[in-house]
């Protein structure tokens, strides 16, 4: 034994007799993880979410969650001699007098932009390779959850410093707040400790942003990885993987290098960001007060999508009995969101619930081999995008020599029109790379070479794919419609007949495949 | 030669062929365009309000009217002053080349003493706002710059965005960028209101306010872009852009 | 061309491929000084990040193509730290593609389900543990708990009543009274009809006492934009014409729909625009909505002149001022 190994089995043995940690950690060593560029996308996030957790701790040193008025009299000269809240004043001397510290105010709020992006395209791994399928339903919610969780943490973030682009966003807030039937200006005034913009909202949710959301974060993260880590990771379907096994590297060495690795480099791409690029420079938008906003107010990207919702809606209110209800602020910032949150949670069991399929999955599907599913995302992803361009219409007029009142029709019908016609397309597309996939397996590659025949006949000729290719293009199950009876045996009307012809018909939908590849054709190529 | 010959069917011999063919087109065509400096006059002789009146009868009348009393098309120009003159002159904008929603700012077509000949003409017919002197727009000295921004926050970057970037109208209008506007077209801008944009009556944004406001305007264009790339200083947006762009886009590429 | 083609089977787990720096220790080191070289790289990082720190002066400014003229410190600090980092990472991950054993591991999966014995025994346990409770036995436990733990749970809730006072009237009132004076904002100037020429506008507030300050709050509610048209321009009944003066008018600065300042006016076609939502208002027929999401026209406030010519608010508004709320009155 080697000096080395001495030590490491004195220390070893210390832990372990006060822990039994030796147990799980021989388990856990050799944890096998499927190793697929996708799969880091919600690595991506969760590394940008420890980068906000050291770079906002950094922040909080110097922050004062204040809103009691100072006068300035830090080094920035177009500021000095004006009124301002305590907490945009600690924000322009973290970023012009602490060293690094405007260099840490753009790495957290980068980070906070790029978290907000991996959760995103990490959700959109999952959603379009039914990874959230049992067992994984409880982690998609927990998913859905923090994005949620996501956007109101970073809108609670950018508004900390209270400056004049925030501050319009936190009047925006308010008064969806107060909007609410009944409850709306109790609520607003109790978030407020009084009118718009009061004194006590600032401090208020510094304590939200800085303990209890991030303690919320802590906890579902944690569960997200461990359910993970005791399901173990899907993977791509491919030659050797079935849903029995797992193939890929073991944890120690190779997967904690690379995942390890690849923490530093979300870190240092961050960082690269904070330096070359500046964000937020909340000296150039001023303090806020209520009787100030600029041209081009927008919040966040992530919150850009309901803006343009607000921002598209018909001027609808009901004035009746005296009271108020503004449809116009309540269905584009609450009802629609919730539903779309709702129906996001929900997704897996809507689809278990159409297509009947109650088995345990742990290979991915090719987008391709689920057109349903995968047309339903691309809807859902354009409704998002439109409304997420229409948060942004002003500039895009100024920017492509268009009118605001154009973009805004283009927006209202676009949102209806163009999602069904995402729908199809792309329901198409995927019926069309199936049968793109089923010639490849009967006929093979075509190789671009071309061969006379002695009877003078031009043929190109056509490669056999690999075994592993094969494999691959046709390992996948194709769904079953379910044809679940509207009467029994005796003729008699089931309850719930409706819901069964209703869930009939959109497991149809849901079944419509190119046909794979089965014996028969391969008997017949062979005779050809 | 024989170079030539042997590259001619060099795989990059056609781009290179279409951006040669490009760069001499566009060279030619922006040297022969180029505005060509009127002729010495026998303008010279009048006085500058006769040459006013002759620069206005030729290039101005048919759309303003002979008598400054406007049309269809154009509004009077009774009182404008010869604030409105120098600037929608000297900056270009007059006279219109493409009449749609807003005019726009492109090279001036008349020269520094042509526009003042105009602008004494105009103002000789009904009086307005004068041009700002060189000594009243000392805003170095006389103007301060944080009480600048406090004035442009409120007055000004509802339209012109926070940092005067410019911003957004209704029907395809828009409020123009002030950076690289010298400090006396932003003076006549704000006294004499042109097309979408108010006027600033004097009592209610004293000149010193005004000048204060240049001062910061000034200030803003001058300050370098303190945490990196500015991106275009118009807030969130090109922020979104970039994280979806470059951001996700390196570490994917990492990833991959 | 195919020859005979199977029932497509699952080939297994390819051949595994070696790699070069498997099979040649050329290789092999050329690799370790890669990854010796990246690590080198991330050390320089951290020492430009510590110079940067150190030795770099706050005014020094520095330019580049697209970033433009920069400051040097925050560049420097900035790019030193992210080479230090991103270099750790390129080296870790190329020591693990290059050097570490590549070759795929099987491991197998178990089913989620718990085995059926797991099953029966937790379900015993848990029948004997409810059987010791007996609360469904005990109903005059299982009523009294419910009740405690209820009222203990939700009666802390009364403790957040502070949070904030009750709405009360605060909605429906603003600063402005009759005979309360406008005033420039800033340098709370009183204003005379005489000083707006057509088309110019003001922003303004309701004048203080001396020395007095103003909350946000009330700024928040009382903020006013003037407009002075033409009088002709109005498209008004006479009740409307009777709050303006001499073709002055004055509407609330605050938005109707979700609260921004509007004050965005176009001397031309005579709308003012809200840049939040993109709500359009025609100021000749009293700020009536005619494009955008909000739904109602902005409170005017009625004006005219005192005895010493300044302008002054006939009464306060006739209205709520902002956002819509639930007890609105908005017929």
């Amino acid at each position: 034994m080697t000096a080395r190994e001495r030590v490491a089995g004195t220390v070893a043995n210390y832990v372990d007799e006060r822990t039994g940690a030796a147990k799980w950690m021989k388990k856990n060593l050799n944890k096998v993880f499927p190793d697929h560029w996708s799969f880091l996308l919600g690595e991506i996030a969760l590394y940008s979410f420890i980068i906000l957790l050291l770079s906002g701790t950094f922040l909080t040193f110097w922050f004062d969650p204040s809103q009691r008025e100072v006068v300035y009299e830090g080094s920035y000269e177009p500021l000095n001699g004006i009124e301002m809240s305590a907490a945009y004043a600690s924000t322009l001397h973290i970023s012009f007098e602490v060293r690094g510290g405007l260099l840490m105010r753009q790495i957290h709020h980068w980070a906070a932009l790029l978290f907000m992006v991996a959760i995103v395209v990490h959700l959109l791994r999952v959603y379009f390779t039914g990874a959230f399928r049992k067992p994984r339903e409880f982690n998609w919610i927990i998913g859905v959850g923090l994005l949620t969780l996501g956007i109101v943490e970073g809108f609670l973030g950018y508004s900390l410093p209270d400056d004049l682009l925030s501050g319009t966003g936190v009047r925006i807030a308010q008064a969806i707040i107060q909007a609410l039937p009944v409850v709306g200006s109790y609520l607003s005034f109790f978030a407020f400790g009084g009118e718009f913009p009061g004194e006590a909202f600032i401090p208020r949710i510094y304590t939200v942003h800085v303990l209890l959301l991030p303690g919320i974060f802590l906890a579902l993260i944690t569960v997200h990885l461990m359910l993970v880590w005791y399901q173990k990771h899907t993977q791509y379907p491919g030659p050797g993987r079935t849903e029995k096994n797992v193939v890929g590297y073991p944890l120690f060495p190779v997967y904690m290098a690379k995942a390890g690795g690849f923490f530093f480099i979300v870190f240092g791409v961050t960082a690269f960001l904070s330096a070359v690029a500046s964000i937020n420079p909340v000296w150039l938008y001023g303090p806020y007060t209520p009787g100030q906003v600029s041209a081009g107010s927008q919040p966040d990207w992530y919150m850009g999508w309901l803006d343009g919702l607000v921002r598209m809606a018909p001027p609808i209110e009901t004035h009746a009995f005296g009271h108020t209800i503004s449809w116009n602020i309540l269905i584009p910032g609450l009802i629609i969101p919730g539903i779309m949150f709702t129906g996001l949670a929900l997704y897996p069991f809507i689809e278990s619930w159409i297509s009947g399929d109650k088995r345990e999955h742990h290979i991915l599907d090719r987008p391709r081999n689920v057109p349903n599913r995968t047309a339903l995302g691309a809807m859902a992803l354009t409704f998002t995008i439109v409304a997420l361009l229409n948060g942004g219409n002003d500039i895009i007029a100024t920017t492509f020599n268009l009118t605001i009142n154009q973009m805004m029709w283009f927006s209202r019908i676009g949102i209806l029109v163009l999602p069904p016609i995402a729908f199809v397309v792309t329901k198409r597309l995927c019926l069309s790379l199936q049968r793109a996939d089923r010639d490849l397996v009967l006929h093979g590659r075509e190789t671009g070479t071309l061969m006379r025949m002695p009877s003078g006949e031009f043929v190109e000729i056509h490669e056999p794919i690999s075994a592993e290719k094969a494999w691959t293009l046709t390992q996948h199950e194709q769904p079953v419609p379910l044809e679940l009876e509207d009467t029994d045996a005796r003729g008699v009307r089931r309850p719930g007949a409706i819901k069964n012809k209703l869930r009939n018909r959109m497991s149809r939908a849901h079944a419509v495949a190119v046909p794979k590849v089965n014996a028969q054709d391969l008997k017949e190529i062979e005779h050809h | 030669m024989k170079y030539l010959s042997r590259y001619r069917r060099h795989r990059a011999a056609a781009p290179i062929l279409l951006l040669f063919a490009l760069f001499a087109i566009g060279t030619t065509f922006s040297v022969a365009s180029a505005t060509t400096t009127p002729e010495q006059s026998e303008f010279s002789r009048s006085t500058a309000i006769e040459e006013g009146r002759e620069i206005f009868l030729k290039g101005c009348s048919s759309c303003h009217g002979l008598n400054l009393e406007g049309s269809a098309i154009a509004p009077s120009l009774l009182g404008v002053g010869a604030a409105s003159v120098d600037f929608q002159v000297g900056t270009g904008r007059m006279p219109v080349a493409d009449l749609s929603v807003q005019i726009m700012r492109k090279p001036p077509v008349y020269d520094e003493k042509e526009v003042a000949a105009l602008a004494v003409y105009v103002a000789s017919l009904a009086p307005g706002p004068e041009i700002p002197t060189d000594a009243s727009l000392n805003y170095e000295r006389d103007g301060s710059t944080a009480e600048g921004g406090e004035l442009f926050r409120t007055n000004c970057a509802m339209c012109h965005n926070f940092a005067a970037q410019g911003g957004a109208l209704t029907q395809g209008k828009y409020a123009p960028t002030l950076m690289g506007v010298e400090a006396k077209y932003i003076a006549e801008a704000m006294t004499t209101g042109p097309q979408s944009m108010p006027v600033f009556s004097d009592k209610t944004l004293t000149p010193e306010e005004k000048l204060s406001i240049i001062k910061w305007v000034k200030a803003v264009e001058a300050e370098p872009a303190l945490g990196g790339a500015s991106l275009g200083r118009v807030g969130p947006v090109t922020e979104g852009l970039l994280v979806w762009t470059l951001g996700i886009g390196l570490l994917i590429g990492v990833a991959v | 061309m195919s020859s005979e083609l199977e029932i497509i089977k699952d080939p297994g787990v390819p051949a595994h491929i070696h790699r070069q720096a498997d099979l040649d220790p050329k290789a092999e080191q050329k690799a370790e000084r890669q990854v010796a070289i990246l690590f080198a790289l991330s050390s320089l990082g951290t020492l430009l990040f510590i110079y940067s720190y150190t030795f770099l002066s706050e005014d020094l400014f520095i330019f580049f193509p697209i970033l433009g003229t920069t400051n040097a410190k925050q560049l420097f600090l900035g790019l030193g730290l992210a080479f230090a980092l991103f270099f750790i990472g390129a080296g870790a991950i190329h020591w693990a593609k290059t050097l570490m054993p590549d070759e795929e591991v099987i491991a197998m999966r178990h089913e989620m389900r718990s085995e059926d014995e797991d099953r029966r025994e937790l379900i015993k346990t848990a029948k004997q543990g409810a059987a010791a409770a007996a609360l469904g036995r005990r109903s005059l436990i299982k009523r009294s708990l419910g009740l405690s733990l209820g009222l203990v749970g939700l009666s802390p809730l009364l403790l957040l009543r502070d949070l904030g006072p009750l709405p009360g009237k605060k909605l429906e009132t603003t600063s402005w009274k009759t005979g309360t004076r406008l005033v420039t904002d800033p340098g709370d100037r009183p204003i005379k009809p005489s000083d707006l020429e057509v088309g110019a506008v003001a922003q303004v507030l309701p004048a203080i006492k001396e020395g007095g300050h103003r909350a946000l709050s009330d700024i928040g509610k009382d903020a006013v934009l003037l407009i002075r048209l033409r009088q002709e321009e109005f498209q008004l009944d006479p009740e409307r014409l009777a709050m303006t003066y001499q073709g002055i008018i004055a509407f609330s600065k605050i938005c109707s729909h979700m609260g921004c300042a509007v004050a965005l006016y176009e001397q031309t076609t005579k709308h003012l625009l809200c840049p939040c939502h993109q709500s359009t208002f025609d100021v000749t027929r009293a700020a009536k909505v005619i494009f955008g999401p909000s739904a109602r026209p902005l409170p005017q406030l009625a004006i005219t002149v005192d005895d010493e010519g300044y302008l002054v608010a006939q009464s306060p508004f006739n209205e709520p001022v902002g956002p819509s709320y639930w007890e609105r009155n908005s017929q």
